[in-house]
């Protein structure tokens, strides 16, 4: 789906929304509410410049519209690749971006984060998987690396890899192994706006900011270790 | 022949080229140290095992609760020779139950000894929710007024998401031979071309990613000699001098200004040689053979 069409089956009670390179930033209407609407758009691959932007347009939402539900909208390729990016601390910029998330949790704002296209690595960690909800598009790919260049990389036979992503959610691609996982809370089919608003109902209603995800990832039976793992050392003597 | 020669010097014991078991046994005060879930309690990565690879009990990170100048502190320390200390389930796993743990415990500070390329790709997507994982439960653990600190300066660096989580520490300690960064050099030059970042130019990648350029830049609060009592030294001023108070919404803004004015300031800079210069370093090309000490003199003489 294109980002137009995007934007009108999410809001289609009305949105001002600018994109700029490849930057979104503005406001729509739901039915419970106005909401900040933050994110990026064709892949980009997030930069100082980007995720100050983004930091930016979260802490005005904090300033001047207390409580105001976040809505990211993510669609990154990662982060950016470049020694200038490098050299000014690119782990810092996208360290503030994450902060500011978590400022916007503890002031009372609700975060939903939704992949329209894809979401990798850095560019992921750094405001999608930092929101109290992360939810994906049908079709929209979610990953560290794509199976081949994993292959490459760690010196194993592809068709191992390809074979053991068929039973296992830990290393391949797609964003319902993240659901699987635990990190992805569901699949949003058309129309949107229906699902947005279902979830900013249940947010409203939860309590807590407690990370839900190893319980949910222990529960939906693709990650199994972890819950046990950080329990036994809560309870470690 | 393997008795030290009469009156040699014998030098501090590196801590970059220490185990993570060294360098917490040393950091530490001494007998004060206890790990948490020693192996062989937990078995090994059953990821690893299903690719054949080996796998190690404490899944390359080592955690537990210590003393340091007799202060109650939590440390987790990453194995850089397993794996090259990357995050895999189990490994991120034991650092966020640490970190909650520190919520009810509440010690002094939190210490992450950081040797690590980010994630583990043989375990890539549970890797990339458990370095997710550590940030929230950083965070949290600064909310609740514990310091948490990143102790860069072994073999792997900082890099990948653990890089993310350093910059959301309390405070970041280096050694010059430290390095911090998101994307490694190797993985520029792979994807952008040997033009772009020469991964093999290891004085260009310390220019870039190490500890002196970071302490230049604020974005390691200290720098240290490489040893493991220059570190605990480095602990010990943090503890005394920091401030535990956690983000606020005049906190980011200010961080968020400093970002934006360093990123015009420097946007032409594809050097640290060239932004030392710019911060008003006279012999920029000095500064990777300056000691310590002179390093820290120098920063503390430049201009605001």
């Amino acid at each position: 789906m294109k980002l137009p069409q995007l934007l009108d089956s999410l809001f289609p009670d009305g949105h001002a929304i600018t994109v700029s390179g490849q930057t979104i930033t503005g406001t729509a209407t739901t039915a419970r509410g106005a909401v900040a609407v933050l994110g990026t758009t064709e892949g980009a691959a997030i930069s100082h410049d980007i995720a100050l932007t983004l930091a930016e347009g979260i802490l005005d939402t904090i300033a001047q519209y207390p409580g105001r539900p976040l809505i990211f909208l993510v669609d990154t390729s990662g982060q950016a690749l470049s020694r200038q990016q490098e050299l000014l601390c690119l782990n810092g910029s996208l360290g503030h971006l994450a902060q500011c998330v978590d400022l916007a949790r503890r002031q009372g704002h609700p975060s939903i984060s939704l992949v329209t296209e894809q979401a990798v690595s850095g560019g992921y960690l750094s405001f999608g998987l930092m929101a109290d909800r992360s939810y994906a598009c049908t079709d929209a790919q979610v990953r560290v690396m794509d199976l081949k260049a994993m292959a490459r990389v760690t010196k194993i036979a592809y068709e191992r890899l390809a074979a053991l992503a068929a039973d296992s959610a830990i290393i391949a691609p797609g964003a319902d192994n993240y659901c699987r996982m635990g990190a992805i809370d569901a699949i949003w089919e058309p129309p949107l706006a229906v699902s947005l608003e279902a979830a900013l109902a249940e947010i409203a209603a939860s309590k807590g900011m407690q990370d839900r995800r190893m319980a949910a990832g222990l529960a939906r039976g693709g990650r199994q270790l972890a819950a046990g793992v950080a329990a036994a050392v809560l309870a470690a003597s | 022949m393997n008795a030290a020669l009469p009156g040699a010097f014998t030098p501090a014991p590196s801590f970059f080229e220490a185990t993570a078991r060294q360098r917490v046994q040393q950091l530490l005060d001494a007998g004060s140290w206890r790990e948490f879930l020693p192996p062989p309690t937990l078995a090994s990565s059953p990821h690893l095992a299903a690719l054949d690879m080996p796998g190690a009990f404490d899944d390359g990170v080592i955690i537990g609760a210590g003393l340091l100048g007799a202060k109650a502190v939590l440390v987790a320390a990453q194995e850089g020779r397993f794996m090259g200390g990357a995050v895999g389930e189990i490994h991120g796993a034991k650092i966020v139950g640490l970190l909650r743990r520190a919520l009810a415990e509440k010690p002094a500070a939190v210490l992450l000894l950081v040797d690590s390329g980010g994630v583990r790709l043989h375990e890539a997507n549970a890797g990339l929710i458990a370095v997710s994982e550590i940030m929230r439960a950083v965070l949290a653990a600064r909310a609740a007024r514990i310091a948490v600190l990143a102790l860069i300066g072994g073999s792997c660096g900082a890099f990948g998401g653990m890089a993310i989580v350093c910059s959301l520490c309390s405070a970041v300690l280096m050694s010059e031979e430290g390095r911090l960064g998101l994307s490694g050099p190797e993985v520029i030059e792979t994807v952008m071309g040997f033009e772009e970042f020469d991964a093999r130019d290891r004085a260009l990648v310390w220019r870039v990613t190490g500890g002196k350029h970071r302490y230049l830049m604020g974005d390691s609060a200290d720098l240290v000699e490489d040893s493991s009592a220059a570190f605990r030294q480095g602990v010990l001023d943090c503890l005394g001098s920091q401030d535990t108070a956690p983000a606020t919404l005049a906190s980011l803004r200010a961080t968020q200004k400093g970002l934006r004015a360093r990123m015009t300031r420097f946007s032409s800079c594809r050097d640290g040689s060239e932004v030392w210069a710019g911060l008003g370093i006279s012999a920029p090309q000095d500064v990777p053979l300056l000691e310590r000490d002179a390093l820290i003199g120098l920063k503390k003489g430049l201009p605001a």
